[in-house]
């Protein structure tokens, strides 16, 4: 039971992934590619971590992964924030020099 | 499993591969320096699943951390006309690359033949080593003489920058979100990498990437205006930079006029020793680095 709801988790993780990977190739302009790059990363690391957690035969260890997801959150969204106020930024910058 | 396994590495050379190419072959420098930084991730990746997580750390925080941050503040030091990758091909380079791998792989084919041996002759001598992992017992007391002389590279590259006497970085105030994850981030490096210190004598870990960490925090909060720019003045860092190969080569001297020979440590000693010389050698590697990133040139006076 525990086992199959483990692969499932890890399988849901796996493909946030690869839905975020097809959003970053696909969408038009730099605030999608990020929306959709970090809803899929924290998700689906959070689902991976979610999955491996179940097989984990130490408490130690899902307390390790989890902090590890809490870094990988903190820093995707500074780094998001970082590129959407560069964009905005670069985004105004070009529509001023165009008047 | 083994097929799967086989899949996973094939498509890590096949990712490994491209990447290379990728990074000569691109038009724009800035995307070559992602494209390298990408490299140095797979790399490491490479190196875990060939069972070295000595390298792999190493090759994650110098390779693609550190080296990446150069490369960017490198770049970001470039005037705007150079910013295109330089095209034409050197066929010197190129038959020199050729030639150099040749001879690396015809020097590894040997060591093919007998790779029980040289295990064998490690882990013989592992009880006199005073450090209970391989591989710090070889990077700090069997083959001492090889981390000396990189840490002696890194002194000639420091020197090196220091001729050139490049404009300062400027940087930009920073954005008030950034100024506060990079006050969370950089007591979490101070963590980590002394945690990395402190293993290194029993897993994986040692002064090169616990240097490398706590270089990226200095760095971080270099970029957010929380510390002052690292001075060439300032004496603490002259210290701090040379203490490292310094220490080592007293040692190596002292080993040589006392003891049995250059870095032969007495084995009674041996382990505070290696645990002395790498704490050292981490602040030079940490200090190193970030100067290197964000030093900081006097104002011509």
């Amino acid at each position: 039971m525990i086992e199959a709801l483990s692969i499932l988790l890890l399988w849901l993780g796996g493909a946030f992934f690869v839905i975020g990977t097809v959003g970053l190739l696909r969408f038009p302009d730099v605030y999608s590619r990020l929306h959709a790059l970090t809803k899929a990363d924290t998700l689906g690391l959070g689902l991976v971590i979610l999955g491996l957690s179940l097989r984990a035969d130490q408490l130690f260890t899902v307390l390790l992964m989890l902090f590890i997801w809490l870094l990988v959150m903190a820093s995707s969204a500074t780094a998001c924030q970082l590129l959407a106020r560069y964009q905005l930024q670069s985004d105004k910058d070009s529509s001023d020099g165009g008047k | 499993m083994a097929a799967s396994e086989l899949i996973l590495d094939l498509i890590l050379c096949l990712v490994l591969l491209s990447l290379a190419v990728a990074v000569v072959e691109v038009k724009r420098l800035y995307d070559s320096i992602i494209l390298f930084i990408a490299f140095g991730l797979i790399l490491s990746i490479t190196w875990a699943r060939l069972g070295a997580p000595d390298l792999a750390l190493a090759e994650a925080a110098i390779g693609a951390g550190i080296t990446g941050v150069l490369l960017m503040a490198a770049y970001a030091n470039l005037a705007p006309k150079k910013h295109l990758q330089n095209s034409h091909r050197s066929w010197l380079a190129v038959g020199f690359s050729l030639a150099a791998m040749v001879w690396l792989v015809l020097s590894l084919i040997p060591l093919a033949d007998s790779p029980e041996s040289l295990v064998a002759v490690a882990e013989q001598a592992m009880a006199d080593s005073g450090v209970t992992h391989p591989v710090t017992a070889v990077l700090l007391n069997f083959r001492a003489w090889d981390t000396l002389l990189e840490l002696v590279v890194l002194l000639l590259a420091l020197l090196g920058m220091q001729q050139l006497r490049l404009p300062s970085l400027k940087i930009a105030y920073p954005w008030p979100l950034l100024n506060a994850w990079g006050r969370y981030l950089a007591p979490l490096t101070i963590v980590i990498g002394g945690y990395l210190l402190w293993r290194g004598s029993s897993g994986p870990g040692g002064a090169f990437q616990s240097g490398a960490l706590l270089a990226a925090g200095l760095i971080v909060l270099r970029l957010n205006h929380v510390i002052p720019g690292l001075s060439w003045q300032h004496a603490w860092l002259r210290c701090s930079v040379l203490c490292g190969a310094g220490f080592f080569l007293i040692i190596a001297c002292l080993t040589a006029w006392l003891g049995q020979g250059w870095l032969d440590y007495p084995a009674s000693y041996s382990a505070s020793l290696i645990f002395i010389i790498e704490f050292l050698a981490t602040i030079s590697i940490a200090v190193t680095l970030a100067w290197l990133v964000t030093g900081q040139q006097e104002a011509a006076s």
